[in-house]
């Protein structure tokens, strides 16, 4: 009898809730001392900027979503990714980890979603204020989402990586661009299928792999993004991305912990990171009411 | 000069096809006993009263009755989760217990609207739409403040107070145990909850729900019986936490009661909240708020705005469309889909109800009341309004908690804030008007804790809710509603 030949499967990127080869063509091989895992995307500016156009795209749904429901989609993740449960475990040892540290990421991985899922609805009880003013007026502030945020993800991590890093800005209302760790980028294709099968709309998180250093002043340069959060710790990346942000002043936050199981990692700073603060006046009638009883 | 406009007509031109709820997908025991440590076990006394459906006054099933030994095993089961489980239960894995309550009631989500209509009375619109969604989203919501009590509360590193009684209402059951449970859990307390005796049936469900959820044994017990039951719990010493939700008689009778003791209250009382429309608001959008505002839930609602307030110049107009509006209401089958206004809760409360439309009417007012089919079988309340209203009389001043609108007109903006303010109660109030400016006028006059605006009747998770003055104290809801379960 002829022995059983294993499927293999393509790794692809995630653009627009679809599954894309990189337009270029281009791929690089995954190893683990020196055996070969995948052929993995080598993204291009071109897959960039279409990332752009599809967050861009999704931006006004998402945001405008309420925040209970933004909150039962990112718990819904959660839910799938404990179904996933084995096949994540198996990549993360597949690229070089031991069983139980794979274990713990994704453990530490669907209950950062379940952190961040609970700030959704909350946020703007917390950072959220009336003010008030001298004069006769309602003034209040809140925090509304920035827009299209491009994330560099943790290099050494790859669920807890990604799934850490694009939290924030997800909870936030923000649609984002994520740019998968190049070392470790098995989970994030996953992710991308988990995504896919939740109900988190197409658009809203895009997913590229391959080349971060050549894509990095893509991502950071291109003027329909409006944040970047760095979550590597190579200055010189850092200082380009500062330099090409100022062209349309985005926002960028730096993560400063590298531990990313380490729960200094689960904050609403991040979140508040990519929100915009706005506030609004609206006048008081004064009229009567002054001696008003008991 | 003006032709007189001539009433609607509504007689079998505008009847819709029956379209009832379907009741074969749901599950209803015989015979109910009580949740204690986990399990379900049967009184100590053995005795159990019946619980039955106001719609047809059918049996839907037997209660088990909890004696004072019943509340005291609930009681020690409470105490021994909260030190032995959950209070060292990390707050992570607490709110992810939380999540797993909501997402079950989400699941089942139709099973339960369609009891909470059969045992309670409520159209399974309502049910449907607002009650089982709004208990769920409330689990969702305080889940998530479980590992985040230290951003609600900084610098104050709060911790849980231990065992909470709490004593809920017939008018929306299995929302009111929500608002009761999601919120002690979150905050690390253990809970013995009591039911009103005429609507055990939800949370007897969600008693099954927190089984399946596997919460630690204990941490939720839900025990049954009338007003000697409340007592029991709210006598007990070794309780932390008295959260009620009822009448304001009956509020004031626990105050007293835990007077003296270490016991903490949280008191969400009667009300009798003023309605009040501008001559400038938009008349058919406020017609539908006034119908909400008093017809939604049978009137059985602490919040109602049973007093309204209309300004002189519109008061013609707006009391016509009022009645034809009324005239549109379709009372009967609380399952029906088409149901505006279902039964009464109960025959004692139909009597309560019928007391005040005599005395409204001995008082010299007049009174409205829409041509409608009513059932034979059950109790029903057509739905009503008086005019000819002043401020003395006992159906603008006393709590009736039934579909009963009592209508008064002013001229000033002055006048009205006197008049809204003129009760004992301070729960709730309802404004209409076109500027906005005039909004935050009056929302800033009101001495009522939750003021609607051109809206009512509107609840959600985050938004804190409860009273001024003797419409209780406390809140629920929000991060506010938090604060009432925790030591600083």
């Amino acid at each position: 009898m002829t022995k059983r030949i294993d499927v293999l499967k393509t790794y692809k990127i995630f653009i627009d809730g679809k599954f894309p080869r990189t337009e270029s063509g281009r791929y690089y091989t995954l190893s683990n001392n020196g055996k070969g895992i995948a052929n993995i995307c080598l993204s291009s500016r071109k897959d960039v900027r279409n990332a752009v156009v599809a967050s861009r795209k999704a931006f006004g749904s998402w945001s405008g979503r309420s925040a209970y429901n933004r909150a039962q989609v990112l718990y819904r993740i959660a839910e799938m990714i404990e179904g996933r449960r084995d096949q994540f475990v198996a990549e993360i040892i597949s690229m070089g980890g031991s069983k139980n540290a794979a274990e713990n990421e994704v453990n530490n991985s669907i209950d950062r979603l379940i952190y961040y899922a609970g700030w959704c609805d909350k946020i703007n009880q917390v950072f959220g204020a009336v003010n008030p003013v001298a004069s006769s007026h309602f003034n209040f502030s809140l925090l509304e989402p920035m827009g299209v945020v491009g994330i560099i993800a943790p290099a050494d991590y790859s669920l807890l990586g990604i799934v850490s890093a694009m939290l924030p800005a997800l909870a936030a209302g923000n649609p984002v661009v994520v740019l998968a760790s190049e070392q470790k980028p098995l989970c994030s294709v996953t992710l991308a299928e988990v995504l896919a099968t939740s109900d988190v709309p197409s658009g809203v998180v895009n997913i590229l792999t391959g080349n971060t250093s050549e894509l990095i002043p893509h991502l950071s340069a291109h003027m329909d993004v409006n944040a970047i959060f760095y979550c590597k710790n190579n200055p010189k990346e850092i200082n380009q991305i500062q330099l090409a942000a100022v062209d349309n002043l985005k926002r960028i936050v730096l993560s400063k912990n590298s531990d990313w199981n380490n729960s200094a990692h689960e904050t609403p700073y991040y979140i508040s990171d990519f929100m915009e603060t706005k506030t609004t006046w609206h006048p008081i009638e004064q009229i009567a009411g002054s001696g008003s009883g008991y | 000069m003006s032709k007189k406009i001539e009433e609607l007509k509504f007689s079998g031109e505008w009847d819709l096809a029956p379209a009832p709820e379907s009741t074969n997908h749901i599950s209803v025991k015989k015979e109910y006993q009580l949740f204690i440590g986990g399990k379900f076990v049967k009184p100590k006394k053995g005795k159990y009263f019946s619980t039955i459906n106001p719609a047809t006054e059918k049996k839907l099933s037997s209660i088990a009755e909890a004696s004072k030994e019943d509340v005291d095993r609930a009681v020690k089961a409470a105490r021994k989760a909260h030190s032995g489980v959950w209070s060292s239960t990390s707050a992570k894995e607490r709110g992810k217990y939380i999540y797993r309550i909501a997402r079950l009631i989400q699941e089942k989500s139709r099973e339960f609207a369609v009891i909470e209509s059969l045992d309670g009375g409520k159209p399974i619109r309502e049910s449907r739409d607002v009650d089982i969604p709004i208990a769920a989203a409330h689990f969702f919501y305080y889940a998530g403040w479980a590992d985040k009590l230290n951003y609600a509360f900084p610098n104050q590193n709060p911790s849980s107070l231990g065992v909470a009684g709490q004593i809920i209402p017939w008018n929306f059951p299995l929302m009111m145990a929500a608002w009761k449970i999601a919120p002690a859990l979150a905050t690390g307390n253990t809970v013995v909850l009591k039911p009103a005796e005429t609507t055990s049936l939800t949370a007897l469900k969600l008693a099954e729900v927190i089984q399946e959820a596997d919460l630690p044994p204990g941490v939720v017990n839900i025990i049954t019986g009338a007003g000697a039951t409340g007592s029991d719990i709210v006598n007990h010493k070794d309780i932390d936490k008295i959260a009620f939700t009822g009448s304001t008689g009956v509020g004031k009778i626990i105050m007293k009661s835990i007077a003296g003791t270490a016991k903490k209250s949280t008191m969400e009382l009667g009300g009798k909240a003023a309605n009040i429309v501008f001559e400038d608001a938009p008349l058919d959008q406020a017609v539908e708020g006034i119908i909400n505002g008093i017809y939604f839930n049978q009137g059985h609602v602490c919040c109602a705005g049973s007093r309204l307030f209309v300004q002189e110049s519109i008061y013609d107009t707006l009391l016509r469309k009022l009645k034809d509006r009324m005239q549109s209401l379709i009372v009967g089958n609380p399952l029906d889909k088409n149901t505006d206004i279902g039964a009464i809760n109960s025959k004692e409360q139909l009597g309560v109800i019928n007391k005040y439309l005599s005395l409204g009417k001995k008082e010299g007012a007049d009174m409205f009341q829409p041509s409608c089919d009513i059932p034979s079988k059950g109790f029903w309340c057509a739905p009503t309004l008086f005019t000819n209203v002043s401020q003395s009389h006992a159906i603008a001043k006393e709590e009736i908690f039934g579909p009963v609108l009592a209508v008064q007109t002013f001229r000033t903006i002055d006048e009205v804030i006197t008049k809204a303010n003129n009760t004992p109660f301070g729960l709730s109030a309802g404004v209409w008007t076109d500027k906005g400016s005039k909004v935050f006028n009056l929302t800033s006059k009101m001495r009522a804790g939750v003021v609607w605006a051109n809206t009512y009747n509107k609840f959600d998770p985050t938004s804190p809710f409860g009273g001024y003055k003797e419409s209780g104290h406390g809140r629920e809801g929000g991060l506010h509603g938090l604060a009432p379960y925790l030591k600083f």
